[in-house]
C-alpha cells in the first residue's frame, strides 16, 4: 500500500517535471527543424520532419554568406571571458568582506549594492558613454578598445548581483571552519582561498555562469559601444540579421540556430562543473 | 558574528576597494549624474545640457501626468506580480520535485536552465514565429487541433480566422509568457542550490521522528530555504521592473495601440528614439525607485532576522 502510494507520487513528480522540460526544449526543436525546411513550407506546415522534397541547407549557406560571424564569435568570448574573470575575483572578495567584518558604514555598503542591483543599464549608459569617450576608450574605432568600452560597464553591471549572490552563500559557511584555521595560524586571505571559496565553490561556479551569459547576451551596451562591423558581437550580428530577414523566416531561423548552439555546448560542459560544484559541498563533512 | 580574526581592519580595504571603485565609477557616478540630468534640459544624446529645465522639475510634473506612463506602470507592475507568482512559485515547487528524485535530477537541471543561456534577440525572434498571426507554431497547433474557424472556398482554398496573438485581448499574455518561461530556470537553479546546503542530518533526525514528505518540507525546508527564498523574490522585483528587451524585439514601441508599454520599453523609446533624454532619465529615476520601495516591503515581509 505504501510501496503503491510512493510508486504514484514519484510517476507525478516526473510527469510534472517532463512537461515543464517540454515547454523549455521543445521550442528550440521547432526551430531548429524550420530552419532546414524550404522557405514556403514553414507557414503552412511546421511540425513534420523537414525531409526529401522540404529539406534545405539554403538558410545556413545564406546566414554564414550575409553576417561575419566568426568574428562576432571571438569579439563576443573575448568580451564575456574577461567580464566574467574579474566579477568573479572582484565580487568574491567584496562579499567576503562584507559578510565577516562589522564595521560602521557597513549596511550603508549593503545598501549600495541593492540600490545598484536596481539601476537599469539605460540609466547610466549615457553618462559612462561620455566618460569612456573623455578616457578616449570609446568612440575611437580601435577594436581593442571599443571591447574594453563594452567590458568595465558590463563588470560593474554584474558586480551587485554577484556579490548579493556570493554573501548568501558565505553566511551560511559555518565560521568554526574559520577559526579553527586561525588557530593554526592562518591569516584572512589564506582563510579565504583554502576555506571559503573552496566551501563556496558552487555559488562561486553559479556566479561566473551568470556573469559569463548576461555579458554574452547583453544587446544593450554592445550595440552603443560597438558601432563598426568589425567589432561586432554575436547578439548585435543576429540583431542585425533580423532587422533585415523580412519575412525570410528560414534565414531566421537558420541565424537562431547558430547563434544558439555555440552557446548550449559551451553551457553544457560548464553545467558538469556547476553540478560537481554543487554537491561537492565542504560544509557537509 | 563576533569571531576574534575579523577584529583587525586593515585587510578590509583589499576586499572593499576594488569591487567599490569600479562601481563607483561605472555605477554611481553615472548614476547621480542621471538624476541631474533629470533637471536639465539635454537637446540629444551625447550633447550638452542646455540649462535647467523651466519649471527644474517640468519632467517629474510630467511624469505623473503622462497617461503612458500610466499605462507602463500598470503593465509593469502586473508583470513584477505574475513574475513573483508564477515565476518564483514553479521555480520553487520544481526545485522541491526536483529534491526528491535521483534518476535524472541532473537533466531536469540542464533543460530548465537552458532558456536563460539564450539572448533576448534570439529568443524574440523565435516567439514571433511561435506567435505568428499567419501559421505560426501556436495557430497552425490551434488550427490542428480544430480550435480556429475556417471555411474552404469552393476552389479548395482554405481562408482560416487566424488569433492575433498581439492584438489588444491577448498581448499581455504574448507579451508576459516568454518573460516569465525565461526565467523559471534562473530561480530554480539558486533555489536548488540553497535545498543542496540544507544538512542530509537534519532529515535524518526529522525522518526518526516520524516527519516525512510534506511533513519535512514544510517544517524543515522551507524554513531553512526562507533566505534563498527572499533573495529570490529581490531579484525578481528588480528584474520585472526593468525588462526590457524581450518586449522590445517582440513588440517594439508600445504596441498594439500604445497599450503595451512597460517602464523598460518607454523609457528606452523616450531617450533614443524621441531624444527626450532628460525625460527618459527621470522615468530610469522612477524605476530604481520602485525597485527600492518594493524590495524593501519584501525584506521587511520575508526575511527572517539576522541571527538565526
Amino acid at each position: 500500500m505504501q510501496n503503491g502510494k510512493n510508486r504514484a507520487v514519484r510517476g507525478v513528480t516526473y510527469l510534472v517535471l517532463s512537461l515543464w522540460a517540454l515547454t523549455t526544449i521543445y521550442p528550440f526543436i521547432w526551430v531548429i527543424l524550420n530552419s532546414f525546411r524550404k522557405k514556403g513550407l514553414i507557414l503552412s506546415d511546421s511540425f513534420s520532419l523537414p525531409l526529401g522534397e522540404a529539406f534545405t541547407f539554403d538558410n545556413y549557406l545564406v546566414a554564414w554568406q550575409r553576417a561575419d560571424f566568426k568574428n562576432a564569435y571571438l569579439n563576443s568570448f573575448l568580451i564575456s571571458g574577461t567580464v566574467t574573470v574579474f566579477v568573479v575575483i572582484i565580487a568574491g572578495l567584496a562579499a567576503y568582506g562584507l559578510v565577516r567584518y562589522r564595521f560602521p558604514g557597513r549596511s550603508l555598503l549593503y545598501s549600495l549594492i541593492m540600490a545598484g542591483m536596481m539601476f537599469p543599464v539605460f540609466s547610466t549608459i549615457i553618462p559612462v558613454f561620455r566618460l569612456e569617450v573623455m578616457m578616449h576608450i570609446a568612440g575611437t574605432g580601435n577594436r581593442w578598445l571599443s571591447l574594453l568600452a563594452v567590458i568595465l560597464p558590463q563588470i560593474a553591471g554584474n558586480l551587485c548581483f554577484a556579490i548579493i549572490i556570493l554573501m548568501g552563500f558565505i553566511q551560511s559557511v559555518p565560521i568554526d571552519l574559520e577559526e579553527s584555521a586561525y588557530l593554526d595560524g592562518c591569516n584572512v586571505f589564506q582563510i579565504y582561498f583554502h576555506i571559503i571559496i573552496p566551501a563556496a565553490k558552487s555559488s562561486f561556479a553559479t556566479v561566473a555562469i551568470f556573469a559569463f551569459l548576461w555579458s554574452y547576451n547583453d544587446l544593450f551596451t554592445q550595440s552603443f559601444f560597438l558601432r563598426y562591423p568589425h567589432e561586432r558581437a554575436i547578439t548585435g550580428l543576429l540583431n542585425e540579421i533580423s532587422s533585415q530577414a523580412g519575412v525570410n523566416y528560414g534565414l531566421m531561423a537558420s541565424s537562431v540556430v547558430l547563434v544558439v548552439i555555440p552557446v548550449l555546448v559551451v553551457y553544457i560542459c560548464l553545467q558538469k562543473h556547476i553540478i560537481k560544484g554543487l554537491t561537492a559541498g565542504a560544509i557537509k563533512g | 558574528m563576533n569571531s576574534m580574526i575579523y577584529k583587525r581592519k586593515a585587510p578590509l580595504m583589499i576586499f572593499l576597494v576594488p569591487a567599490f571603485l569600479f562601481l563607483a565609477v561605472y555605477l554611481y557616478y553615472p548614476f547621480i549624474q542621471n538624476i541631474i540630468n533629470t533637471f536639465l534640459k539635454i537637446g540629444g544624446l551625447g550633447r550638452s545640457a542646455e540649462g535647467f529645465n523651466e519649471p527644474w522639475y517640468d519632467n517629474y510634473q510630467r511624469l505623473f501626468t503622462d497617461p503612458y506612463m500610466k499605462t507602463a506602470l500598470k503593465n509593469t507592475l502586473l508583470l513584477t506580480l505574475c513574475t513573483i507568482v508564477f515565476q518564483v512559485g514553479i521555480a520553487l515547487i520544481l526545485a522541491l520535485l526536483v529534491d526528491t528524485i535521483r534518476v535524472g535530477a541532473q537533466f531536469f537541471r540542464t533543460v530548465y536552465f537552458f532558456p536563460i543561456v539564450i539572448s533576448a534577440t534570439a529568443l524574440g525572434l523565435m516567439f514571433n514565429l511561435i506567435f505568428l498571426y499567419k501559421g505560426g507554431m501556436v495557430n497552425q497547433l490551434l488550427l490542428s487541433l480544430g480550435k480556429l474557424p475556417y471555411e474552404v472556398k469552393p476552389s479548395g482554398k482554405m481562408i482560416v480566422q487566424w488569433l492575433d496573438w498581439k492584438d489588444q485581448a491577448h498581448f499581455l499574455f504574448t507579451m508576459f509568457m516568454p518573460v516569465m518561461w525565461q526565467y523559471v530556470g534562473f530561480y530554480f537553479v539558486i533555489l536548488v542550490t540553497g535545498l543542496n546546503n540544507i544538512s542530509p542530518d537534519l532529515y535524518e533526525a526529522a525522518a526518526l521522528d516520524g516527519a516525512d514528505g510534506w511533513k519535512r518540507t514544510r517544517y524543515i525546508t522551507l524554513p531553512l530555504l526562507r533566505n534563498v527564498l527572499c533573495t529570490c523574490l529581490v531579484l525578481a522585483i528588480t528584474g520585472a521592473l526593468k525588462v526590457f528587451d524581450l518586449p522590445w524585439v517582440m513588440f517594439g514601441p508600445g504596441m498594439p495601440e500604445n497599450q503595451g508599454w512597460l517602464t523598460g520599453t518607454y523609457m528606452y523609446d523616450q531617450t533614443f528614439n524621441r531624444m527626450n533624454v532628460d525625460y527618459g532619465s527621470t522615468i530610469a529615476v522612477l524605476i530604481v525607485v520602485l525597485g527600492v520601495v518594493l524590495s524593501n516591503v519584501a525584506n521587511r515581509v520575508f526575511r527572517p532576522s539576522e541571527d538565526i
